[in-house]
């Protein structure tokens, strides 16, 4: 399998994302959306580690070092999904919504 | 065409058609299964690319843990389609505008490439192996894997300060 079908798919599940992002104003559905641009970017690094263990001039250790990388967008991923509904549990109790479009004053 | 990469295309698709009913569903419940259905296919790419642990940990960390943390907020939020605010079309065309160009945009930079015909290792390889991981996590990378214990502690600090009534 060439790297370009990998490229393209992540690129498209990427877009999907910042569509998303655009589009919707439900603030769950948005978070949800950086979860899909992140597992985008996670499978690209992995398709990318598998291209180059089978490059002549590769470091022997590149392979598992890229797959660690997306071991530690996971972890990063995972704490910021805990921070990131505690917040929007608390606008919900604030406004008793989570329309984005009434946070758009930083004051009151 | 043999049975490997039958399965990419497959899962290709599965992952597409799923990350596009995410966005394009109106009730959020809805919205977390179909990532969830993304997940597993992105898992599903993890084994093919024979990375056996990262595929266990996205389906473990990921369509375990995160998604069912989503489905409880969404739950304990109570929305349904009812709840979701009217749309704006101006607002989605502009999106769909932006989302599509930035697709383009990336596509023709890359199109070009020479390195874009680059062979991916298939269903072989010991890179992604547990024991090859595990040594090289434990090994050189043991203060960034001991920093991330930091790093939940603080999140996890951090939400209970953020949701506790005051």
């Amino acid at each position: 399998m060439q790297i370009q079908y990998y490229i393209f798919l992540a690129i498209a599940l990427f877009c999907v994302g910042v569509v998303g992002v655009l589009t919707r104003r439900n603030a769950i559905i948005i978070f949800m959306c950086i979860e899909l641009m992140l597992n985008a970017v996670n499978l690209l690094l992995v398709a990318f580690s598998k291209m180059h263990a089978i490059s002549p001039t590769a470091i022997p250790t590149a392979a598992t070092d890229a797959q660690l990388f997306v071991f530690f967008i996971m972890v990063v991923a995972a704490a910021e999904v805990t921070v990131g509904l505690a917040i929007i549990v608390m606008m919900y109790r604030n406004t008793h919504s989570i329309d984005v479009n009434f946070l758009n004053r930083l004051k009151n | 065409m043999n049975i490997i990469h039958l399965l990419f295309w497959f899962l290709s698709g599965l992952a597409l058609v799923s990350a596009i009913m995410v966005i394009a569903s109106k009730n959020p419940v809805h919205s977390v299964l179909y990532l969830i259905i993304t997940f597993f296919a992105i898992s599903g790419h993890y084994i093919l690319l024979n990375a056996q642990f990262l595929a266990i940990v996205n389906i473990i960390v990921y369509a375990g843990a995160i998604m069912v943390l989503f489905l409880f907020v969404v739950m304990l939020m109570n929305l349904n389609a009812d709840t979701e605010p009217p749309k704006n079309r101006l607002m989605i065309f502009a999106g769909l505008i932006s989302g599509g160009s930035l697709f383009l945009v990336i596509i023709a930079a890359i199109k070009k490439s020479d390195s874009i015909t680059n062979l991916v290792q298939l269903n072989t390889g010991d890179a992604g192996l547990i024991k090859n991981l595990g040594k090289a996590l434990f090994s050189d990378y043991v203060l960034p894997f001991e920093i991330s214990s930091v790093l939940f502690l603080s999140a996890m600090i951090g939400a209970v300060v953020i949701g506790k009534k005051n």
